[in-house]
């Protein structure tokens, strides 16, 4: 069965500065994969790729269809949904407008999407009409997570969702991708620079070090690799 | 009293107007953040195509709508040509672009239609007559104006705060990363901004001319600067504050004329000066206007 | 001095000596003529000095017109009051630059297109101020003040002019008042803006906050870079005025303020090296325009249409386009040196 997202030799630059040279990797149905590296890696400008964020050169393919170099737009109507680095919500409207904006592609349904989501986040509910830049960054997070699901995506892609929060609030969050993974299938992409918590968590990881793929394969094994190990794991 | 009344009706009317014209600056700012100077301009263009509309057969009020809609569709179109590439440049570009515009409708104008005395509207629109509000003489057209513009004012309202549209217009304007990443075509919820705010200053252009007859095409210039300050007093994000802000100078700037004789000031002489001193006082007590967000900057 | 110092300096001199051929050659070019050449010379000390405010230090202003209203009418009443002419040029910048100081103390509270609205309401309100009754004594109201025949202006406004023993005609020797004075204002300018208050206006401009936490005190460089601007642009008015021997309220409309932003901008905010030629682009090109076409309205149309093409296309003016073309130049000269 093909990948639902594929990337084959992707180049991506900012302005005349190339930060991927030639990254390929796959995500399956249903699979939930992790990206780590070290910082400016390339891990958030593969998310960014996908998105059509950057310029892109090579091949990126979502459920068999060629999304290179689309509009976000586009690719947010493909199925993909991005929560970027540093949660990136509507600060200035309130929880639940940002719900309906993650809602937009919907033409129906809402009422459905929305119960879904204040079942994994019931809090969203009791504070919908609060100013979503007065969260704290935990609360953001889920936000941003959750307007995410709103538009019942196929494939989740998260950068950096642990940056900057309590260790017990990222246990929470990555539990809650564990259950929409398990429950729902949801296929999860997720750049991480916590490796531990990452390979926990996912089926298979890429390592990435200067935007090249440096090592790939099943989590279970990157997590016992040596170069892994000395590198991000810290022992 | 009565006198007193009648005037700050008679302002209102005329506040309206500016009203108008400043809503379309803010929508404009909020959306793409560029001060449309040539929005006057915009409003005296899509106002001579009203009337080569009425000249060739069209009635008043079928040339009304259709001219809002030609101003709405070239509001698009300008935001997409013209104006894309100065959004999210330095403030000034966008100062420089838009007088541009405004030179070059201007000359536009004047070239197509020459500086002739027109008769326009071919006749009131409004009836003449006033109505007898308790002694207070408010004529029908000033109810009128300010009533259209009452109801337009709710319309965007409601159109921003309830509408999954108005949401994806107020969610481009704040964050347009995040919101092309929902789906959102921001690229298009701009031109609307424009589009919208072209098709507001048609509406006021349409009032000015009706209420200040014959067709003068430098009916919107005056009008333009009370617009900005209106903006500017209510805040130039806040459609609330430019409508406040409009009414405001209207009726202010009415009583001034009414009441300057008594003053010995002959203040009516300077209307402009005293829209500014207005300006200059309320920004140096709120330097965002009355109804903008303080700005507070975390060092 | 390092060889990109070495050529950057030789360019000013270069471009300087060109300049100044340019200004003795142009009076006697016909497209060009001495009055039509003074007006592009105070346009041209107008727009360094709104550089000055708007380039160097960030604040945009669009009252330079506005100043130079205030410089104008400071000659036109002392001239009438007994003033020699020459000797109301520095009183018109020193009154001129007292207004730019008071404006620029509520500027401090306002930012941005805040400043920008305001500046342009002054430029808009300043004609009605002018022609004020109240302010009559000061303005002589809406009648223009008439200097023409005054035994205080140069040549008595029209006749020939005796200079060191030279004859001109009265336009030669206001156009070679003006530019010598553009020239040294020029200067002047320039001296201050490569030392450190150019450096501290760059860096109000660049951020306050680095700069305040830098120890520099943003309230007193903001206001005198106002002050500085409105006495340039007050000097700009007080030779418009001694030009034509008259002082009306509108000499000095709102477009006036437009036309020297618009010069400073397609000169190329923040950098001296395009005023000569945006002062000749606000001077020529509405003069060219009726040429390409006499038609009602159309040269207005085609002077839009010119700077809307310009800031898409070249967004950062003359001076940012020179710079880019020069660019390989300079980097070989910087990493060789």
């Amino acid at each position: 069965m093909a990948p639902l997202l594929e990337l084959e030799d992707v180049h991506a630059r900012y302005g005349p500065v190339e930060a991927l040279h030639g990254v390929s990797l796959s995500v399956g149905e249903g699979e939930v994969v992790a990206v780590l590296g070290g910082n400016g890696a390339g891990k958030t400008t593969t998310l960014r790729a996908v998105s059509g964020l950057v310029t892109t050169s090579g091949q990126v393919r979502f459920g068999g269809e060629n999304i290179t170099r689309a509009a976000p737009e586009r690719v947010a109507r493909a199925g993909i949904a991005h929560v970027p680095e540093g949660r990136d919500i509507f600060g200035e409207l309130s929880v639940h407008e940002n719900l309906r904006l993650g809602a937009y592609l919907q033409r129906g349904g809402f009422a459905q999407s929305y119960e879904r989501v204040c079942g994994y986040f019931p809090w969203l509910e009791r504070r919908r009409a609060q100013q979503a830049g007065t969260l704290s960054g935990g609360e953001q997070q889920m936000l941003a997570i959750a307007r995410a699901l709103m538009s019942q995506p196929r494939l989740l892609m998260l950068d950096e969702p642990s940056l900057g929060l309590a260790p017990i609030v990222v246990r929470e969050i990555f539990g809650i991708l564990g259950d929409l993974n398990e429950k729902e299938g949801l296929a999860v992409l997720v750049v991480e620079q916590n490796a531990k918590l990452a390979l926990r968590s996912s089926s298979r990881a890429y390592v990435l070090e200067v935007g090249r793929v440096a090592l790939e394969g099943p989590s279970t094994e990157l997590a016992e690799d040596e170069s892994v190990r000395n590198s991000y794991l810290g022992y | 009293m009565t006198e007193f009344l009648q005037q700050v009706v008679a302002g209102l009317a005329s506040g309206s107007i500016y009203a108008l014209l400043a809503l379309g600056i803010v929508i404009i700012y909020r959306s793409t953040g560029v001060v449309n100077f040539a929005q006057g301009e915009m409003a005296t263009f899509t106002t001579f195509i009203a009337w080569t509309l009425v000249d060739h057969g069209v009635g008043y009020w079928g040339a009304f709508g259709l001219t809002i809609l030609i101003a709405f569709v070239g509001g698009i179109a300008l935001e997409r040509i013209v104006v894309r590439p100065v959004e999210g440049k330095p403030v000034i570009n966008g100062v420089i672009l838009t007088i541009g515009l405004f030179i070059l409708l201007g000359g536009l104008s004047n070239w197509i239609w020459k500086a002739e005395v027109r008769s326009f509207p071919p006749s009131r629109p409004f009836p003449t007559s006033a109505w007898d509000l308790g002694g207070v003489a408010v004529s029908k057209q000033d109810a009128g104006i300010l009533a259209v513009t009452l109801v337009l004012m709710a319309l965007l309202w409601g159109l921003f705060r309830y509408t999954k549209l108005g949401l994806a217009l107020r969610a481009s304007a704040l964050n347009p990363v995040a919101s092309r990443l929902v789906g959102i075509r921001v690229g298009w919820m701009l031109g609307l901004g424009w589009g919208l705010a072209a098709a507001i200053g048609a509406v006021a252009g349409l009032f000015t001319a009706a209420a200040n007859p014959p067709l003068d095409p430098n009916m919107m210039r005056p009008v333009l600067i009370y617009a900005f300050a209106a903006a500017v007093v209510g805040g130039l994000e806040s459609p609330v504050g430019a409508v406040v802000g409009g009414l405001v100078i209207g009726v202010v700037l009415n009583l001034i004329s009414t009441y300057d004789t008594h003053l010995h000031l002959d203040l009516d002489r300077v209307r402009l000066p005293v829209a500014l001193a207005l300006i200059l006082i309320v920004l140096l007590a709120r330097p965002t206007g009355l109804f903008g967000k303080q700005v507070v900057r975390r060092v | 001095m390092s060889r990109l110092a070495v050529a950057r300096t030789v360019a000013a001199v270069l471009a300087f000596a060109a300049s100044v051929a340019f200004i003795l050659v142009a009076p006697h070019w016909d497209k060009v003529g001495d009055i039509k050449g003074a007006q592009m010379g105070t346009y041209f000390i107008a727009i360094v000095g709104l550089n000055i405010v708007t380039g160097y230090t960030g604040q945009i202003s669009l009252a330079q017109g506005a100043f130079m209203a205030v410089g104008g009418y400071t000659t036109a009443f002392l001239v009438t009051h007994g003033v020699r002419d020459l000797w109301t040029i520095p009183v018109a910048a020193l009154v001129a630059g007292v207004f730019g100081f008071l404006l620029g103390i509520p500027a401090l509270r306002l930012s941005g297109l805040y400043l920008a609205l305001v500046t342009f309401g002054l430029a808009v309100a300043m004609p009605d101020l002018l022609a004020w009754d109240k302010l009559s004594s000061l303005t002589s109201g809406g009648q223009s003040i008439q200097l023409f025949g005054s035994k205080h202006l140069l040549g008595q406004g029209f006749n020939d002019v005796t200079v060191f023993g030279h004859t001109t005609s009265f336009n030669r020797a206001v156009y070679y008042l003006t530019w010598t004075l553009a020239l040294v204002l020029f200067a002047l300018a320039w001296l201050l803006l490569r030392g450190a208050p150019g450096r501290a206006f760059r860096a109000v401009r660049d951020s306050e906050v680095a700069a305040a936490s830098s120890g520099v005190n943003i309230a007193a460089y903001k206001t005198v870079a106002f002050a500085i601007g409105a006495a340039y642009a007050g000097v700009a008015g007080s030779l418009l005025v001694i030009a034509v021997a008259f002082a009306d309220p509108q000499s000095f409309p709102a477009k006036l303020s437009l036309t020297i932003l618009v010069g400073a901008v397609i000169a190329g905010l923040g950098s001296m090296w395009g005023v000569l030629l945006g002062a000749a682009f606000v001077q020529f090109l509405p003069v060219a325009s009726v040429h390409i076409s006499k038609a009602q309205g159309v040269p207005d149309a085609i002077y839009g249409a010119a700077l809307i093409l310009i800031v898409l296309l070249l967004p950062t003016g003359i001076a940012g386009a020179l710079k880019r073309a020069a660019s390989p130049l300079t980097t070989r000269l910087y990493t060789r040196s």
